[in-house]
């Protein structure tokens, strides 16, 4: 079932000379993963923004659930379905304690009180940060930030989580965490998450990779088949895994190597294969 | 040559109340001038009260910090002067500038260190030219440029002052992969042209093994390794242990060998990783 | 360093005084401040003074706290006691002299009124969290919403500011160390070069402080934010019995002190 349906989309920002989106098609299935990678101002973010109404389009239009989000009367319907996490952490928590914060969306929805209780005490659970609900957001780590940023979410009972760089200002430590949480999420949840991110790494265990560039969409497909366009990636200034660039160089030199092998262990295991099987004997 | 050298410093935060903290302690090295060094841990490892000691924003609660043999907190007028020294570029460095153009807003610093006239433009102008920022944005305020460039405008308000040491916080944090690889070209010409000491603290292992010559591990306020890329990303494990990764290269090298890949031990980028695979014997000839 | 500050005066705790309503110990501290205003005779201000001993008894609260926060309030204290020990009217000390035993008198009790005024306030916000505080104020405040008074946005307002002063306090500190990275010097010259040299820190602080309104306006709206109208709250505030007692007490008190001041006590 498609949850977001992009059609023709175009969109300017006032001001400015050139389109953000230029004619962008695309939709969004339930249940998936998908992330959309670009380099700064590809128009990623801009994309992100249409799937909950902060921005419309400016020519075509973008339908969440069937509900048009220019439709001004149905903006809440649209905003409690899809969920945004954003960048920066500090920039998203409103509340002084951690528990009051993730409240803060089923409040504005007028939820019983009894029932937001419980919605908080869960999402905080799933993000694990349930034993941090008393704490004081200024304290907590970019990582724990960001996965409280996501409990405000989950607490809205969204239908898609929509996730804006939210690695971007974090240590490795807090990209993992808050990776390990996207995707359990979308594993065990079955939520639909849509990543925007720059990091390539983070794309690996994603079902679906878009890849963004001048406002339009230059590739899409599993993230093993789009890596494998080694020379349009590099084109649009993004790198590739260090596994494939390496099968793309030894492709280069000659040996007979696939290209989809994203996970270190997958590429080392073809690798050896490839050395056993012609130099073994 | 001077150098830069660090005795026994310790820093305590909030010494004698309850929330008191070692940051690091007994922290000794030296770092001879031209040197490339990555300072490597994560978050809370005390690179960050380290850093702040070279050109002495922080006091030392014990130890010393010296440069070119002069300790840089004996008076007022020396804990100013290594400032110039020793350029410190913060995390986030466009989240500081605030003059009315570019230009005004690079050459802060050295008008500080008491520059006027055509010196001050020229050094300007050498500053903005190190990071690629365009003369034309001169007249431009920084609030208008993108965070790239603003990002290079800050580095280049720190190069004007043209410290011996220059300390970068994590130059590339949030920018995209290009914007990352331009920043580091520019450092690394920066480094050629000039042959000054550039101390980089990095997250991202792949960078660090590309660029340095020498990495510092910060875990728990101490060093907890020091020495080549070679030596560090030989020891995988110790890494591991105070939740540091190893560069992409090495993390597979060492996959190929668990698969029974005879490969050397020193590999942890990716040329010496392709190198490695093709001097197998056969291979390259397959 | 500015982090060193303590900002927000709460003392975290579990005791009588922590657990009472926020609504009844801002309606206390109003009782407090009016039976303050009735106090005439010495008697009346020993009764307030052991009033509020027994409150910071009760909520583990120690003297050296109210004295910290009593010292920027110093000068007014000394200046008003100085001020009424000199004009009032009354017998001399000594003969000759403009100081009278009535202005002692006046001045001390000046003296006792503001340092109980301050401890009052004090006593409730050591004990009382912030964010408990404006929820109280707002509740207490909804009857004005008829009238047209924003509640919901005034105490939105503040507890977002005080959301966000850690963080500034925090922004400041970093933007102070890298302008002094690059030679900026605060601590010297005169104050037309010292206000001067704030530049460097309020541009950037002010910038910074806009993208984070901007940003969170948009959070706020993506998390379905659209004014006080049908929000519900997930913590309900329900007066306890503990809370009743404390009321019918402090309308006692109230009640002797306004007798007292009948019989000049």
């Amino acid at each position: 079932m498609t949850v977001i349906q992009f059609e023709q989309v175009h969109f300017t920002y006032p001001g400015e000379p050139r389109e953000s989106l230029a004619g962008v098609d695309l939709s969004i299935e339930s249940g998936s993963f998908v992330a959309v990678l670009g380099h700064n101002g590809s128009g990623k973010s801009t994309l992100a923004k249409h799937m909950n109404a902060i921005l419309t389009p400016t020519e075509g239009r973008v339908l969440v659930h069937g509900i048009d989000t220019a439709d001004a009367d149905r903006l809440l319907e649209v905003r409690r379905k899809v969920g945004m996490v954003f960048q920066n952490p500090d920039n998203q928590i409103v509340a002084n304690v951690v528990e009051d914060d993730v409240a803060f969306a089923p409040e504005n929805l007028g939820v019983p009180p009894e029932e937001i209780r419980r919605r908080v005490d869960e999402a905080l659970r799933q993000v694990e940060m349930y034993e941090f609900r008393q704490h004081a957001p200024h304290l907590l780590s970019g990582g724990q930030k960001q996965r409280v940023a996501i409990a405000g979410v989950i607490a809205m009972q969204p239908e898609i989580i929509v996730l804006d760089e939210p690695t971007a200002m974090l240590d490795p430590q807090g990209r993992r965490e808050v990776i390990d949480t996207i995707r359990r999420l979308c594993r065990e949840k079955g939520m639909t998450v849509v990543l925007i991110t720059h990091h390539m790494d983070e794309c690996v265990g994603a079902d679906r990779l878009v890849v963004m560039s001048e406002g339009r969409v230059v590739a899409d497909g599993s993230p093993a088949a789009v890596f494998s366009e080694v020379e349009l990636m590099e084109r649009e200034g993004l790198s590739v895994p260090e596994t494939t660039r390496l099968l793309y160089d030894l492709r280069a030199a000659g040996l007979d190597l696939p290209l989809d092998a994203l996970e270190t262990n997958a590429c080392a295991e073809v690798i050896a294969a490839h050395i056993q099987s012609v130099c073994g004997e | 040559m001077p150098e830069l050298r660090v005795e026994a410093l310790t820093h305590v935060y909030s010494a004698g109340t309850p929330f008191e903290k070692t940051a690091i302690e007994n922290i000794s090295l030296t770092i001879p001038q031209g040197q490339m060094v990555g300072v490597l841990g994560h978050t809370g490892s005390g690179k960050s009260t380290f850093i702040q000691h070279l050109n002495a924003l922080l006091r030392p609660s014990s130890g010393a910090v010296y440069y070119d043999g002069k300790d840089v907190n004996a008076t007022k007028h020396s804990r100013r002067e290594v400032k110039a020294q020793v350029g410190l570029v913060f995390q986030y460095p466009e989240y500081q500038l605030f003059e009315e153009t570019v230009f005004r807003d690079i050459a802060f610093g050295p008008k500080n260190q008491g520059l006027d006239g055509s010196a001050l433009e020229a050094r300007v102008r050498e500053a903005a030219a190190f990071v690629g920022v365009d003369e034309t944005l001169f007249e431009r305020s920084p609030l208008e440029l993108s965070g790239g460039q603003k990002r290079r405008v800050a580095i280049a308000g720190v190069i004007a002052m043209r410290p011996g040491v220059l300390v970068l916080d994590e130059p590339t944090a949030g920018l995209d992969p290009a914007g990352c690889r331009q920043i580091l070209d520019n450092i690394q010409s920066y480094r050629e042209k000039t042959g000054s000491t550039v101390i980089l603290v990095s997250h991202n292992m792949d960078d660090a093994a590309r660029m340095c010559e020498r990495l510092i591990v910060f875990d728990h306020g101490h060093i907890a390794m020091d020495g080549t890329p070679e030596e560090v990303f030989a020891r995988p494990e110790e890494m591991s242990a105070i939740s540091l990764s190893v560069p992409h290269a090495a993390a597979l090298a060492m996959a190929l060998r668990r698969k029974g890949v005879p490969l050397p031990g020193a590999i942890y980028t990716h040329e010496q990783l392709l190198d490695a695979l093709l001097r197998i014997e056969g291979v390259g000839a397959c | 360093m500015l982090k060193d500050v303590t900002l927000g005066q709460y003392f975290p705790g579990d005791t009588v005084v922590h657990r009472l309503d926020p609504r009844t110990k801002i309606v206390l501290l109003v009782v407090y401040i009016v039976a303050l205003f009735q106090a005439s005779g010495w008697w009346s201000y020993a009764l307030l003074l052991a009033a509020t001993a027994a409150v910071m008894l009760l909520g583990h609260i120690r003297a050296k706290n109210i004295f910290k926060g009593l010292k920027p309030m110093l000068f007014i204290i000394v200046f008003t006691a100085l001020l009424n020990m000199f004009y009032t009217p009354g017998r001399p000390v000594v003969e000759g002299w403009i100081i009278t035993w009535e202005g002692i008198e006046r001045s001390v009790q000046m003296i006792l009124r503001i340092v109980l005024l301050i401890a009052g306030t004090f006593l409730l916000t050591y004990t009382t969290s912030p964010i408990a505080l404006t929820d109280g104020l707002e509740r207490l405040m909804s009857p004005l919403k008829r009238i047209g008074v924003p509640v919901h946005e005034m105490t939105l307002m503040m507890s977002m500011a005080l959301r966000f002063i850690p963080t500034l306090i925090e922004e400041t500190d970093k933007i102070m160390s890298a302008q002094r990275s690059r030679g900026a010097d605060f601590e010297t010259g005169n104050l037309i070069r010292r206000a001067k040299a704030l530049l460097p820190i309020l541009v950037p602080l002010f910038v910074s402080a806009f993208r984070r309104a901007d940003e969170l306006a948009v959070a706020m709206e993506s998390r379905c934010y659209h004014g006080g109208e049908g929000r519900t709250r997930m913590k309900q505030m329900k007066l306890q019995s503990i809370d009743a007692f404390a009321f019918a007490l402090g309308v006692l008190f109230l009640a002797a002190i306004i007798v007292m001041r009948r019989f000049h006590l």
